[in-house]
């Protein structure tokens, strides 16, 4: 199987600052990592590949310095990297994003599967995978949970619903994005390290791919993002503190006050 | 003049009333615009009275294409039907909700419209001058806010976080158009074939629909404690929640995970028992309407963002409370 993943490296999440003042993030010693969900996606293609033989390319856009998120998911497993960077690239939504992400998939040759992460942690709008499913007019199955065989040409895979799980069938190639359920992501190896480490990645440029220019970075993308601001985040209400059985109580008598009051109960 | 449209959610042959949430903003925005509002229903068996809801709660006109080929959520079939309808019409903005749906369906549609789409908004205005829709979202993980436009193509495109607002009520005397279309094979070409539909049994309420949820975190310990959690959230009619570590560890199944790697909530009631607050928790909570805390830190972070507050224990509260809602319930019950 030849596999595509399309992974993005984005700013380590969990300790995030933002400035007060701008309402903009404090990238300064913040870390980038590869998006963590994309870390399913990498894993669901290493075991496709140990299961059925293969190749996995991981491809980025992003800045020169993405070029480690490439490296790690090499390290990991991958075969191949390619890194798309272009300063026309700079300020795409996600229907540019999709749009290059889609054109370097084909330039890359014939393949079976694309393999997303479900949403990138910072953008956060899920929309790439999709995007890049419509740009190829390929099958598409969002949310996947699990592969449960591929045969004939043939995918089958669980997907996770508002409700329970749906199982549908597609003709390859297709577009997965995974959820967390999918995979234990494995950590990279000191051999894998040591390849990616040597390996040299291929950056591809709008012309590489052949991109059209009115449909790529800020220019080519159809959303604007007019305002930042930071939500009010705090709503600290009252706290009431367990010290002993007569606080034990007025907590709880706190608690049932509130639901009836606001009608929960 | 140009509509607004609503996507109306038809799954296993019954309308979702996030549609009656969608026409809400609908309608709004239709008022600021002058212009009428429209939901488009698609699905096999929809019933008359689906149709007639819709009217009710706020559409003027609804479109139906009513086919066995669309029983089941396909985004090839249903994308390419849809196109057909926004190809003919041409409604100037076109919203749907951020179920798995939404969020699969109106990102295939926007690339072949070429036009934008703003993912999981809350908030939904028109800008005066402009006309243009003003969509606000939160995103790095619910660090910021973003309003976004799309300014030079169309519809503008949509999908809104779902309990982000309140159904529009019904109003009866309302009436409404209803434009019945039926499209040829070559629209329901598709390279997928639906298999089956599996319910979650552990899941007895979609999460995602609960009006309450109680959600455990690390604090509880173990897995078995979770009885308590699950014991107040059917006491409340509620769903179960989970943090991550608790899933990772296997107390809960993945499909209770709230948060940045799991689903985003917005119950009218979100407690959270033995949660720290994490950042990538509450990314998929801090919209709930109503959130109480149990954590025996006073300083975590879950407090920060909580109506009230209890610090304590767990293990002590769960148990007072559950019982003392329980006799709530009998003395209200005679
Ligand atoms: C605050 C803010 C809000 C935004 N809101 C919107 C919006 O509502 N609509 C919109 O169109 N754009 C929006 N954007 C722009 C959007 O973030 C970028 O287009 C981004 O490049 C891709 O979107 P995402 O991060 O949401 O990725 P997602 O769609 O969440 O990513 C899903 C998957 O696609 C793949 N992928 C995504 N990006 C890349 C990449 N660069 N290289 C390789 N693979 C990738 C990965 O597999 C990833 O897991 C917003 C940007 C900001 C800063
Ligand atoms: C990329 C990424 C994605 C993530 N996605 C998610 C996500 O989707 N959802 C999510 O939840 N997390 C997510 N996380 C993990 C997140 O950072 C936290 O690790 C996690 O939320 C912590 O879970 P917790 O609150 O249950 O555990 P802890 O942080 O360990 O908190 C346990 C709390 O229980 C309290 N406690 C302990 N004993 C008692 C007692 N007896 N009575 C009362 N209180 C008690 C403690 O004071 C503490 O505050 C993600 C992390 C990353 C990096």
């Amino acid at each position: 199987m030849r596999i595509i993943v399309p992974i993005k490296q984005v700013p380590e999440t969990s300790n995030v600052k933002m400035d007060p003042v701008t309402g903009t993030m404090i990238r300064e010693g913040v870390e980038n990592v590869v998006n963590p969900l994309d870390l399913y996606a990498i894993e669901t293609a290493i075991r496709l590949k140990e299961k059925y033989g293969g190749k996995i390319i991981v491809i980025s856009m992003g800045p020169e310095k993405a070029v480690e998120a490439i490296k790690e998911a090499i390290a990991m497993g991958c075969d191949d990297g390619i890194l798309l960077s272009d300063k026309k690239f700079a300020g795409s939504d996600t229907f540019a994003t999709s749009y290059v992400l889609a054109k370097a998939i084909k330039q890359t040759g014939d393949f079976d599967l694309v393999i997303c992460g479900e949403r990138a942690t910072d953008g956060d709008t899920g929309q790439v995978g999709p995007g890049i499913a419509s740009f190829l007019d390929l099958p598409l199955s969002t949310f996947t949970s699990q592969i449960l065989s591929v045969e004939n040409g043939k995918i089958t895979v669980k997907r996770l619903v508002e409700e329970g799980y749906e199982e549908i069938e597609m003709m390859l190639p297709a577009v997965l994005t995974v959820v967390k359920e999918i995979s234990d992501p494995r950590l990279p190896t000191l051999r894998g390290k040591l390849k990616a480490k040597k390996m040299e990645i291929p950056i591809w440029d709008a012309q590489k791919i052949g991109a059209e220019g009115q449909k790529i970075g800020l220019k080519g993308s159809p959303t604007r993002v007019v305002k930042i601001f930071t939500p009010k985040v705090t709503r600290e209400g009252e706290k009431v503190i367990v010290k002993d059985e007569k606080t034990l109580h007025q907590a709880i008598d706190k608690i049932i006050d509130y639901l009836i009051e606001k009608e929960l109960i | 003049m140009k509509e607004v449209w609503t996507l109306a959610e038809f799954r296993h042959g019954k309308l979702n009333p996030i549609s009656f949430e969608l026409l809400n903003r609908g309608k709004n925005l239709a008022q600021k615009l002058n212009t009428s509002l429209a939901s488009v229903v698609i699905g096999y068996n929809i019933k008359k009275e689906d149709i007639d809801e819709l009217i009710k709660r706020g559409a003027d006109k609804v479109y139906v294409v009513d086919d066995i080929r669309l029983e089941n959520f396909m985004v090839e079939t249903y994308a390419k039907v849809i196109l057909k309808l926004l190809d003919e019409y041409n409604p100037d903005i076109f919203i749907a909700a951020a179920t798995t749906i939404g969020r699969t369906l109106m990102p295939y549609i926007a690339v072949k419209k070429q036009t934008g789409l703003t993912a999981d908004c809350t908030v939904l205005d028109i800008e005066e001058e402009t006309e243009n829709l003003l969509q606000t979202r939160p995103a790095i993980g619910g660090n910021i806010l973003a309003t976004i436009k799309t300014p030079n193509t169309k519809p503008q495109m949509a999908t809104v976080r779902p309990h982000s607002t309140k159904p529009s009520p019904p109003d009866k005397t309302k009436k409404g158009e209803v434009i019945y279309k039926q499209f040829d094979n070559e629209a329901f070409n598709a390279k997928t074939k639906y298999i089956k539909f599996v319910k979650d049994e552990s899941q007895q309420i979609n999460i995602q629909d609960a009006k309450i949820i109680v959600a455990g975190g690390r604090g509880l310990g173990k897995a078995e404690n979770f009885k308590l959690i699950e014991e107040l959230a059917d006491l409340l009619g509620g769903a179960v929640g989970a943090s991550r570590d608790v899933v990772d560890r296997g107390w809960k199944t993945y499909p209770h995970q709230i948060g940045l790697s799991g689903k985003t909530v917005s119950p009218a009631l979100y407690i959270a028992v033995g949660i720290s607050g994490a950042i990538q928790h509450i990314a998929g909570m801090q919209t709930s309407e109503n959130i109480i805390a149990i954590n025996k830190d006073p300083e975590a972070q879950i407090f920060k963002i909580s109506n009230l507050g209890i610090v304590g224990d767990l293990h002590e509260i769960l148990p007072l409370l559950i019982e003392r809602i329980k006799e709530y319930k009998k003395k209200g019950a005679n």
